[in-house]
């Protein structure tokens, strides 16, 4: 039995410990904003927090999540208005939009660590995070906008 | 894309008493427009030439019922019947019918279409098509709905309908000012008769309030950026199961047997499903194998890697790139079929100062939307429905209806949010997938989830090509030779058998519309076969074309020692409509009547002159740097690329700017054709840098993003300009999704040879110029 926390929610479960986060939020819990890409790691659209950390989901058992605090986009910020996820809908960044929640998340980690990051900043912490659509020119934009209000 | 192949695997037969009542409209309250199924009127009827939309399967609808709806609120529900898959469809198509309504934006909702295309007409969201298609049908929805609510008004008031006028939400009796909103009169207005087309009073553009205005958010940008927005992969419906399928790994193999033991031991696991193979060529369909039923996706891909497989690879099982490559070689110096011939190509050749000859690979590509495919399905007392993310919901529908063996008026495609296209997704096999499991299942609904292996071993590639170019230069450096054989696998092979040449679509995208003035020319094109599903990838064969030609182009100016702008607009000649429908056989136009979208050599100079000036064409450079420069004209729609490469010590390529022009026409939402211009530098930079899908044994060698690559932001341009060339409504509105592409690779390979002296002719780039 397995217990965490997702989005300020206690939640537990008692299946498959080696069954990834991601499948546990999208299949078990509904949390669909979450979102499967590769499977490997290797693009970055499952990317939550973990604690405080940006992790992939895709490649963390849900046992590794005993005890820690989930945060899914769902979960980013009540009214959806996290400054990043301003800057996003100001800058028109999603083309098809698949990406953008594992984007998201992966500059909000970034931020809280780097409030005002250079573009080097932005392109190590986000190279992990691939957008088929190109939208990379916005989101370094984006994150900057993001980050004048820190 | 161009297809009007779907009804090749089907029988194209319609039930016209199909009905569907849209959930969005539905849900407004209220009303209402949109009540009358019968006798919506078709724009197609109007107009019996074969080509544009009405030459599309379907045609085009203008009959506001189908596409407005207001509430008692005055919320307009604004139908999209196009699929949206990041080019903005879902905004743009729904922003042309509110400003012909004078609706005021605020107040619009976006309900998405399902498929059928008798109500809404044609939905292939493909083929950059569909402002070129529909801004003209959405202008006269918009417009017959405000005279309704006008007519409406002056009924009410009792005055002469010209006494009104309907304005921003409202109607107005012009002298009293008297006002009424668009919710208070929805009722009547919807009793009104439509008015025919040639009764429309359409706005004067000047008029407009959004049309090509900008300032328009994307009308998911809320769902999108807070996780609410729905994809295909995120269909869940109340006891879902969810299924991955084991599909034979190379075109035409099939399940000689297998074992499921280990499989039905994995915990969650409900069930194992074979699914016939069909017969080659197999259009749509899928390609059979074994489906792993479970609770979840995750038992369902364990228990799928539990499987035991034996399988017959069948005729193509010998399919290797690098011998298929020096077969299209080959093949590409022998005189190919003549598509296009002009003067004395061997005079022209024999008679030249300087002889160039190249030759230049592009290997397959996969599409690799980030959302893999996926499927939902549902059947109940004998109706089927589905969710999903399609490019083409009628074709997935109607395949659905064939496969399942139910009447058409039986089955509902909802079409999801699609998180990217490319193409891929105008195949709707993997809704036919999530159709057969389903019905293995006695209807339960089930998810069929693609993997990211999956959808790279089993895809619809990108063609792979060969491109010989020969050319000759007179003394003074002038082209007055160009040959080019093109030789290719052709989409065609998925519909008939065993076909060998590029068909009027695929040589149509930049082989034979070539638009240089040459004296000497001779086009052609050679025999070649497919041993993979080939498909529509965005911008098709456009992208082998330009790529050659562009480079060759550029070739051909370094070996007369000319600057690649002067030498191009040379090559481009004066501006004028080149004779394509007299000069090359089977002119495509992708479908458009040439006299209306002629090639027209101005509008190419002309984009050539405005990227190289916003680039800053000759300027100076730091060392290892260098500019490249490409134009082409697809999909209607003319494009110039200007990158800017820089090579360091090591032979690693960075682009620091590319700069891209555009005149596609009128736009609708100027934002969207930049975002487009943008992603399409990715795009081109990706396949001209990194991506490649190769096959040994038959089978696909990559697998996923860590061996398909593609481009990431560290490797992103610097910064990326796009330049829209201004327009009125003197010319018609062009493609936007994917003429960005195809010049992207040249301008790169261009600029990489002035940076290095280095001429690269085999995609990808890779590791070609790396130091030891």
């Amino acid at each position: 039995m397995f217990t965490l926390r997702v989005n300020g929610q206690t939640q537990t479960y008692d299946g498959d410990p080696s069954m990834p986060l991601l499948w546990y939020l999208r299949d078990v819990l509904g949390l669909t904003g979450t979102k499967f890409g590769c499977g490997v790691a290797a693009c970055g659209a499952c990317t939550i927090h973990l604690d405080s950390d940006a992790v992939r989901s895709c490649q963390t058992p849900i046992s590794d999540a005993n005890g820690k605090s989930v945060t899914t986009i769902e979960g980013l910020d009540a009214d959806g208005n996290h400054p990043l996820q301003k800057a996003w809908r100001a800058l028109n960044v999603p083309q098809c939009g698949y990406c953008q929640a594992g984007q998201i998340m992966q500059a909000a980690a970034m931020l809280k660590e780097t409030p005002h990051p250079t573009d080097d900043d932005i392109d190590n912490a986000m190279q992990g995070n691939i957008c088929r659509c190109g939208t990379y020119q916005r989101i370094r934009a984006a994150i900057k906008e993001a980050a004048k209000g820190a | 894309m161009t297809k009007h192949l779907r009804d090749v695997p089907t029988s194209g037969i319609e039930n016209l008493s199909r009905r569907y009542v849209l959930k969005g409209v539905a849900a407004a309250g209220g009303l209402v427009l949109a009540v009358r199924l019968l006798g919506i009127s078709r724009t197609s009827a109007d107009d019996a030439s074969k080509f544009g939309a009405a030459g599309m399967p379907h045609g085009t609808v203008n009959d506001p019922r189908a596409f407005v709806s207001i509430a008692a609120d005055g919320t307009v529900t604004i139908v999209c019947h196009r699929s949206e898959m990041g080019q903005g469809v879902r905004t743009g198509m729904p922003l042309i019918l509110a400003d012909e309504l004078e609706a005021d934006w605020s107040r619009v909702k976006v309900a998405q279409a399902p498929g059928d295309e008798v109500r809404f007409g044609n939905q292939d969201t493909d083929g950059s098509r569909s402002t070129r298609h529909f801004m003209k049908p959405m202008r006269q929805c918009g417009a017959a709905a405000r005279m309704m609510l006008e007519a409406a008004a002056a009924k009410r008031w009792g005055v002469d309908v010209a006494e009104v006028e309907a304005k921003n939400h409202q109607v107005v009796h012009k002298t009293s000012g008297r006002a009424l909103g668009y919710g208070d009169l929805a009722v009547e207005a919807g009793a009104m008769p439509v008015p025919a087309s040639d009764k429309l009073r359409l706005k004067d553009p000047a008029q407009f309030r959004y049309i090509g205005k900008g300032g328009i958010d994307i009308i998911d940008g809320f769902d999108i950026t807070t996780g609410r927005a729905k994809y295909g992969q995120d269909v869940r419906l109340p006891g879902q199961k969810y299924a991955v399928i084991a599909r034979p790994p190379v075109l035409g193999g099939k399940v000689v047997s297998f074992d499921a033991s280990q499989t039905m031991k994995v915990a969650g696991v409900a069930k194992v499903v074979q699914i016939a193979e069909p017969k080659i060529p197999s259009a749509f369909l899928p390609s059979g194998g074994v489906a792993v039923v479970a609770d979840n996706t995750w038992a369902a891909i364990e228990g799928r890697k539990a499987l035991k497989i034996e399988w017959d690879h069948g005729p193509h099982g010998a399919y290797e790139s690098k011998s298929y490559r020096g077969a299209l070689e080959t093949t590409a110096r022998q005189p190919g079929n003549v598509l296009r011939s002009e003067g004395d190509l061997d005079a022209g050749l024999a008679g030249a100062a300087k002889k160039i000859e190249a030759e230049y690979y592009i290997p397959h590509l996969a599409h690799a939307t980030m959302e893999p495919p996926s499927a939902t399905v549902r059947i109940r007392d004998g109706k089927v429905e589905a969710w999903t993310s399609v490019q083409s919901p009628q074709a997935a529908h109607d395949l659905l209806a064939k496969t399942l063996g139910v009447a058409p008026e039986n089955v509902t495609v909802n079409v999801m949010l699609l998180g990217g296209g490319f193409g891929r997704k105008s195949k709707p096999d993997f809704a036919v997938e999530a159709g057969l499991v389903s019905k293995a299942l006695d209807g339960a609904p089930v998810k069929v989830v693609w993997t990211r292996e999956d959808d790279i071993h089993n895809g619809f590639y990108h063609t792979v090509s060969v491109e010989r170019l020969e050319g000759g230069l007179d003394k003074d450096g002038k082209p007055v030779a160009w040959r080019h054989n093109s030789v290719a696998p052709t989409i065609m092979s998925i519909f008939a058998p065993d076909p060998k040449h590029e068909v009027p679509f695929e040589a149509g995208m930049g082989l034979v519309d070539m638009p240089f003035d040459v004296k000497n020319l001779r086009i052609e094109n050679g025999a070649a076969e497919a041993h993979t599903k080939i498909g529509w990838f965005r911008s098709v064969s456009n992208v082998s074309h330009a790529f050659a030609i562009q480079s060759f182009a550029g070739e051909l100016a370094a070996a007369a020692g000319q600057d690649q702008k002067e030498f191009i607009l040379d090559l481009i000649g004066p501006a004028r409509i080149v004779d394509a429908k007299n000069t090359t056989k089977d002119f495509w136009d992708y479908g458009e009547n040439p006299d209306v979208y002629p090639i027209d050599t101005g509008r190419l100079r002309k984009v050539v002159e405005l990227v190289t000036e916003k680039a800053g064409w000759g300027r100076k450079l730091p060392p290892g740097h260098g500019l490249g420069l490409a134009v082409h004209r697809s999909f209607v729609t003319y494009v110039a690329a200007v990158v800017e490469a820089a090579v360091d010590d090591k032979g690693n390529v960075t682009v620091p700017r590319v700069d891209i022009a555009i005149d596609c026409g009128p736009t609708v939402n100027p934002d969207r054709v930049r975002s487009q211009m943008e992603g399409a530098a990715i795009m081109g930079l990706s396949l001209a840098m990194k991506s490649e899908i190769s096959f040994k044994d038959g089978k696909v060698l990559q697998s996923n993003f860590d061996d398909y690559e593609v481009l990431r932001i560290n490797e992103a341009p610097g910064e990326t300009h796009v330049h829209i060339a201004p327009h009125g409504y003197d010319v018609l509105p062009g493609g936007v999704g994917e003429p960005g592409v195809p010049p992207i690779a040249p301008a790169l390979l261009n600029a990489i040879f002035v940076a290095t002296g280095k001429r690269i002719r085999t995609l990808p780039l890779g590791d070609q110029l790396l130091k030891a």
